[in-house]
């Protein structure tokens, strides 16, 4: 470790202990030294998360281990609690249940429910080489269970309903041009903005198909609505990408409220 | 004072654009920390300075408000909490605003979540809403909080037929026949309204493909503005509202605010979040402007050599 790499970890520890400190004595409740340390230590965390903007450095990646070691540990005591205990202890024995302090469910203790047990300790046969092929079997269960739980789903929510809602009538509420043109209007709900956005899905789902139609020339006015469905992706794209700003920017904004608010008390 | 801060602010940001732009017509690159300083700034300073701005509501958002208006008092609406710390920014506000709104209203939440990490996201609005703004409503009584459950879209499957069977006792561990809330719900049809706040998986899609389509229960969501996109081709038909990333929350809260003048003083998290957003944004389309100058510069002088 260089000099001005201890300098800096001493100049780090001494701030962090003068934030507790003042923290401490700011704050009020049933325990202010461990608010002030809780909250000091994500504030100094997240400006190690943030010094990465910078370069690359041993705080940063010390805040990222952290994090990685912590969220393991984290779902793996989920995990068990919640799946293992939650769901799975008290549909098969009373005792256990009451063991682990749920809640048993009469009437629901199942011999079925022994099957996953069996099937999941066959998941974990992966971690003895000479057996691991076992694992496979449970693998193509998860598999096998969840495409077809999935396909009937998705099928109908993703392909006939979003299909069937772009059959939209190009003409809506048509009483003549005179009652169009005379009830002209650019609010929403209006008949020409209806009109105008049933226009834009048709157009839109239509061109974008033809770009992904490749059994003919791009040429002529084929080509032409296929560069049209081009722009309908493009400006897709470019929708995506702005609330992708948007949400990373509300990121910030939420550390920085974090920081101006709860540790440096700068905003109300 | 304030004001003036604001437009000190401004003027510093545009004069430091303008600067940039000029160095980017000369050809000379700009260094990707100037970026984060600038982004930096745009955002602290509208936080510091609070700079907030009016919302008007979207069709999209104003379609789950006006439902919430035109239930029945007395009615179930389930709200499942479906996100993490890393959404809280976004999707807390509308989480708040959308329980708010509907404990404001008289109607009968039911909270629940398909995330282990959204039982402490309600912790927050209960906290932050229900006992701050409606100390007088019972737990069990006025509002029930189921908790987490483990099993992504195979707790939705079960409870789309079944509900008690996935959540025999609320979160309490109070058993189901015990709670008047839950009197008559046997499945996910028996809610007048289903909403899920999230951004993940299991999300609003979820709830849209395994609730929402096969039982035909008017099914909203909000989510965190990266999803949003890809569940607008669901509105009007399986989705009929979606608050989408901060702006949705904030236009929202806005609308909600402007109804209902006991909550004046009530927190707008999410509109305090759009000035930020604005400038932010802002100072993003200037760098766009740059950037593409600097591309068209450097290939000409390229062009000439």
């Amino acid at each position: 470790m260089s000099r001005i790499s201890i300098i800096i970890l001493v100049v780090v520890c001494i701030l962090f202990a003068v934030s507790w400190l003042t923290k401490t004595n700011a704050l009020d409740g049933d325990n202010p030294v461990r608010e002030a340390f809780l909250v000091t230590l994500s504030a100094f965390l997240t400006l190690a998360i943030m010094s990465f903007m910078y370069k690359d450095n041993p705080y940063y990646k010390f805040a990222e281990h952290l994090f990685v070691g912590v969220s393991a540990a984290y779902w793996m005591c989920v995990g068990f609690w919640s799946t293992i205990v939650g769901n799975l202890v008290p549909r098969i024995s009373d005792s256990l249940a009451s063991y682990f302090m749920v809640p048993p469910q009469p009437g629901t203790l199942n011999f079925l429910y022994y099957i996953p047990i069996v099937l999941g300790i066959l998941l974990l046969m992966r971690l003895v080489p000479k057996v691991g092929w076992i694992s496979r079997w449970p693998l193509a269960f998860i598999v096998g269970t969840f495409a077809g739980l999935n396909l009937i789903r998705y099928l109908r929510s993703d392909f006939i309903n979003q299909i069937s809602a772009t059959f939209v009538p190009l003409v809506v509420d048509w009483k003549g041009f005179g009652d169009f043109f005379s009830h002209l209007s650019l609010s929403v709900g209006s008949q020409f903005v209806d009109m105008l956005s049933n226009l834009v899905i048709f157009v839109g789902v239509f061109c974008g198909l033809v770009y992904f139609f490749f059994s003919r020339e791009h040429a002529g006015w084929f080509g032409r609505a296929s560069r049209l469905g081009i722009w309908v992706l493009m400006i897709t794209f470019g929708a995506s990408f702005g609330y992708t700003v948007m949400g990373r920017i509300s990121l910030l904004v939420g550390r920085l409220t974090f920081l101006f608010r709860d540790w440096l008390g700068l905003i109300s | 004072m304030g004001n003036i801060g604001v437009l000190v602010v401004l003027l510093l940001i545009l004069g430091g654009l303008v600067w940039l732009l000029v160095r980017a017509l000369k050809g000379k690159e700009v260094e990707r920390r100037v970026i984060f300083a600038f982004i930096l700034v745009a955002v602290a300073a509208p936080l510091l300075l609070t700079i907030t701005f009016e919302m008007k509501p979207t069709p999209i958002v104003r379609a789950l408000y006006d439902r919430i208006e035109t239930l029945p008092p007395d009615s179930r609406v389930l709200l499942s909490f479906d996100f993490d710390p890393p959404m809280s920014p976004e999707v807390q506000p509308m989480a708040n605003a959308v329980t708010r709104h509907v404990l404001a209203r008289g109607l009968k939440p039911v909270f629940m979540t398909l995330w282990a990490t959204g039982q402490a996201q309600f912790n927050i609005t209960l906290t932050d809403v229900i006992y701050r703004e409606f100390p007088d409503l019972v737990d069990g009584v006025d509002y029930v909080n189921m908790g987490y459950k483990a099993g992504n879209e195979g707790v939705l499957n079960v409870i789309r037929t079944d509900f008690r069977k996935m959540f025999p006792t609320d979160v309490n561990t109070v058993p189901w026949d015990s709670i008047p809330v839950l009197e008559g719900i046997r499945s996910c049809s028996d809610f007048s309204l289903i909403v899920s706040l999230g951004g993940g998986k299991p999300g609003v899609k979820e709830w849209v493909l395994f609730v929402g389509d096969p039982t035909g229960v008017p099914t909203a969501g909000g989510v965190a503005a990266v999803v949003a996109p890809q569940l607008y081709p669901y509105y009007p038909g399986q989705l009929f509202g979606l608050l989408g990333g901060v702006k949705g929350a904030a236009e929202y809260e806005s609308h909600f605010r402007d109804n209902y003048p006991q909550f004046e003083s009530m927190d707008t998290p999410a509109m305090v979040m759009m000035g930020p957003q604005t400038v932010a944004h802002l100072v993003i389309m200037a760098f766009i402007v740059i950037g593409n100058t600097l591309f068209f510069v450097t290939r000409k002088k390229e062009g000439r050599r």
